[in-house]
């Protein structure tokens, strides 16, 4: 069956997931920062969109100066040494990149180096890019650069230090390619001053799933979601089946008023609202994923499910094997445990199956409204953080399509499976 | 008639069917009211545990105890050790006119009380449009909208279930049945997800329905034309809703249309000559209701949890949005008052569901485990 077979992907992706990347480096790797994801441009696309006919945006370049040329300057005296650096790449990329930045590494006691930048372009034009001192870790966003941005004829950088001149100035939007270089003369004031720079130049695609506004691989997240969202679903749909069919056999077995409280505490649950409880609690407690799974598990105890396992327990009670067992005596509990459980377990299935993906979804609904667990990469969480940033109007369809997609087949797959255990288990669909 | 009629009353004792339906719905209304309170309770407690709103009604009393004292000219003379006796003094005044020395459990009665006579009190950060705190009537703006595109869905999702339920049982086996329940675990999706579609392909990509709200601003002059527009912004969330429960409630009630045609008496009614259309109306759409009904009633509730998020999706005015609103800006009131207001409304659901089920069974009696089960 075609929805087993998902499952089963499903399954190995989570588990895959689980060993490929540790918990703990996941969630720092989610939890982000600077540290970790500075080189990654933000908001790209999935990698594979390369791969349609026409398409050919650029992917991150990011390299080291090589060459360095050191030097005394002539002029000066007093230990003043001159460094050159230069960074070359080849652009042939149809687009332009989003940002381009310079992380300058200077090693010095006291006086800090002079860096001069200066950008040569394919077609022999150069461009300087100015002087800046530099401490111990700088970042250079030559793209938020104003000044150069005005040199360039209105041109934001990154698509200036790229554009085709030949055609008209600078309106043409095309993009120059080539052989680039990068070339930073440095001064050095000190015996033991360094210079060091790396160039990035960010690309418009990244990895397997694109990235999101914090400039995060949603692949991390993606892959981590899975085993996060099938566990969810599961421990809640077994938590709370196993507790309904407990409770159902104990009120049929007791009778009586125990019946009926059961009865009338059902009715009072089927008034309680889930999603804005839930919410409630998420807003004034905890956000802990724990937390939640205890109070959906609680909330789904005394469901409407308790009806049905009612309906065929008081069936099973009156048949002969039970009278049997009573007459030789058997306890309750022994009755209840030994006899009428185990007949209703493969009625159990396919209803089981069929409330995993409504769980996953309950999930997700919570992480969505920006009320699931804050620290956890969740498929819920990366809706939320793309309808935060109004992925929609600003065409990152990637962004919302994947955490659905994924969603979608989960969904699907528990549901095909649910469905056809139906078919097979339950006795009122039988037809001949 | 007559005969059918002198039968019933034998049996049951009661002097009309409208008189057993009038009985039925004031036990069946007690009783739902009595669980709607325990329920209530409940929400208040659940808000209330911890006490996280006592710690802001102190907040409050101390704040502005102070900023009366401070603002008094006459008390400026007063030196600092002494306005501080003074508003330790109004505070605890206050606190006891409140009552917050008293125990919760006695409080929480108080609470109660108000929650079901609907004075709800007032929003500490939200306002209604017409410019008011009460949390009443911000709520009442934002119930219309609300009704207005789940009773609309709900009544489209239950029509198209039963007519097409009905259609695809005579067509057992047949390509339109098993696409039905190739389609029918769609439904495992909650509306707001195929929402979320659904705005991609019609407002972003191809630009023919609006992305949400419920009229375009500024909204149109005449009536016709706010009608008209109205329906438009309607057409996406209703959709919503029904793409995302539409294919399961086919198939249930296609399933127990099934079930019920394979009874000796619907093979009488043909032995008979009776036409078709009586046979469908009379032998097998009248024993089917209840259990169809029942499922309803389920899907029902799950639409009801998740219309918060569907709201929050299309941007529209009701009180899924109003919830959402009120916990960004973590005013308490509201999101009390709101999580109370949708206890009542799956309350006045299931009650209303209760009714339909005695009109169309017949077998439910006053006394017996009767309702939807």
């Amino acid at each position: 069956m075609a929805g087993l077979a998902l499952v089963v992907v499903l399954v190995v992706v989570a588990v895959g997931a689980v060993i490929a990347i540790p918990y703990d480096e996941a969630i720092q790797l989610w939890r982000g920062g600077e540290a970790i994801w500075i080189e990654t441009p933000r908001n790209a696309l999935p990698g594979w969109v390369n791969v349609l006919p026409g398409v050919n945006l650029p992917e991150t370049i990011a390299l080291r100066a090589s060459q360095r040329v050191t030097g005394t300057v002539p002029e000066q005296s007093g230990g003043v040494r001159a460094a050159a650096l230069a960074v070359s790449f080849d652009y042939q990329y149809d687009d332009f990149p989003s940002e381009v930045a310079l992380f300058f590494e200077a090693a010095f006691e006291q006086r800090q180096p002079l860096a001069s930048v200066s950008w040569l372009m394919p077609d022999g034009r150069r461009v300087s890019l100015g002087e800046q001192t530099v401490g111990a870790s700088t970042r250079y966003v030559v793209s938020q650069d104003q000044r150069l941005s005005q040199r360039l004829g209105g041109l934001p950088p990154e698509m200036g230090l790229f554009t085709d001149q030949r055609l008209d100035p600078p309106q043409a939007g095309r993009v120059l390619k080539g052989r680039y270089e990068l070339a930073v003369d440095g001064l050095l004031f000190e015996e033991k001053s360094d210079l060091g720079v790396k160039l990035v130049v960010y690309g418009k695609v990244h990895g397997v799933a694109g990235t999101d506004h914090r400039r995060r691989d949603l692949a991390v997240a993606l892959l981590w979601g899975t085993p996060i969202a099938l566990a969810f679903g599961l421990l809640a749909a077994v938590g709370s089946s196993v507790t309904t069919l407990a409770i159902a056999a104990v009120g049929v077995w007791y009778g009586g008023w125990i019946d009926a409280a059961i009865q009338r505490v059902t009715e009072v649950n089927a008034i309680l609202p889930a999603l804005p409880i839930l919410i409630l609690v998420t807003t004034f407690y905890s956000r802990s994923l724990w937390v939640i799974l205890a109070v959906v598990i609680l909330l789904n105890i005394f469901s409407l499910g308790i009806k049905f396992y009612r309906a065929f327990f008081l069936q099973v009670r009156e048949s002969p094997y039970i009278e049997a067992a009573r007459a030789y005596g058997a306890g309750s509990r022994r009755i209840i445990v030994r006899y009428m459980i185990p007949r209703v377990l493969p009625l159990l299935a396919p209803g089981f199956v069929t409330a995993i993906p409504s769980f996953v979804f309950l999930e997700t609904s919570l992480a969505f409204l920006g009320l699931g667990d804050p620290s956890l990469p969740t498929w819920g969480k990366i809706l939320n953080d793309a309808y935060q940033n109004g992925a929609l109007y600003k065409g990152y369809y990637y962004w919302v399509l994947q955490p659905s997609a994924l969603l979608m087949l989960t969904g699907l797959s528990f549901a095909m499976v649910g469905f056809a255990l139906d078919r097979v288990l339950n006795p009122r669909l039988r037809l001949q | 008639m007559g005969g059918g009629n002198n039968q019933s009353s034998a049996l049951t004792g009661e002097s009309s069917p409208w008189g057993r339906l009038l009985k039925y719905s004031v036990y069946r209304g007690v009783a739902l009211f009595l669980t709607t309170v325990v329920g209530v309770y409940l929400t208040i407690l659940i808000a209330n545990l911890g006490g996280h709103v006592d710690e802001i009604r102190r907040a409050q009393i101390r704040e502005a105890v102070g900023a009366l004292v401070l603002a008094n000219p006459d008390l400026q003379v007063l030196p600092p050790t002494e306005l501080r006796r003074l508003m330790d003094q109004q505070v605890v005044l206050e606190e006891t006119r409140l009552g917050l020395e008293r125990p919760f459990l006695v409080r929480s009665l108080g609470y109660l009380t108000d929650a079901l006579s609907l004075s709800l009190g007032r929003a500490e950060h939200l306002t209604s449009d017409s410019g008011s705190r009460q949390v009443r009537l911000i709520l009442l703006e934002r119930l219309p909208p609300t009704l207005l595109l789940f009773v609309t869905a709900y009544l489209a999702l239950f029509c198209i279930s039963l007519v097409a339920g009905l259609f695809l049982s005579r067509r057992y086996g047949s390509f339109l049945d098993r696409a039905t329940i190739a389609l029918a675990p769609t439904s495992a999706a909650p509306a707001w997800f195929y929402g979320i579609f659904l705005i991609l392909v019609f407002a972003a990509w191809l630009k023919v329905l609006p992305f949400g709200g419920m009229v375009a601003a500024p909204p149109p002059v005449s009536t016709w034309e706010y009608g008209v527009d109205v329906l438009r912004h309607m057409v996406l969330p209703v959709t919503a809703i029904l793409i995302g429960a539409v294919f399961l409630s086919i198939y249930s009630s296609r399933t127990f249309f099934l079930v019920y045609s394979n009874e000796d008496y619907v093979e009488m009614a043909k032995a008979k000559g009776l036409p078709a259309a009586a046979i469908e109306r009379r032998y097998i759409l009248r024993p089917a209701l209840p259990p169809i009904l029942t499922g309803f009633a389920l899907s029902l509730i799950g639409i009801w949890t998740g219309s918060i998020i569907l709201e929050i999706v299309f941007n529209w005015p009701g009180i899924g949005r109003l919830l959402f609103q009120a916990i960004g800006l973590y005013d308490t009131p509201v999101i009390v008052a709101s999580v109370v207001i949708y206890a009542y409304l799956l309350a006045i659901t299931v009650f209303v569901l209760d009714i339909v089920y005695a009109l169309v069974d017949p077998r439910v009696k006053i006394g017996a485990d009767g309702g939807t089960p």
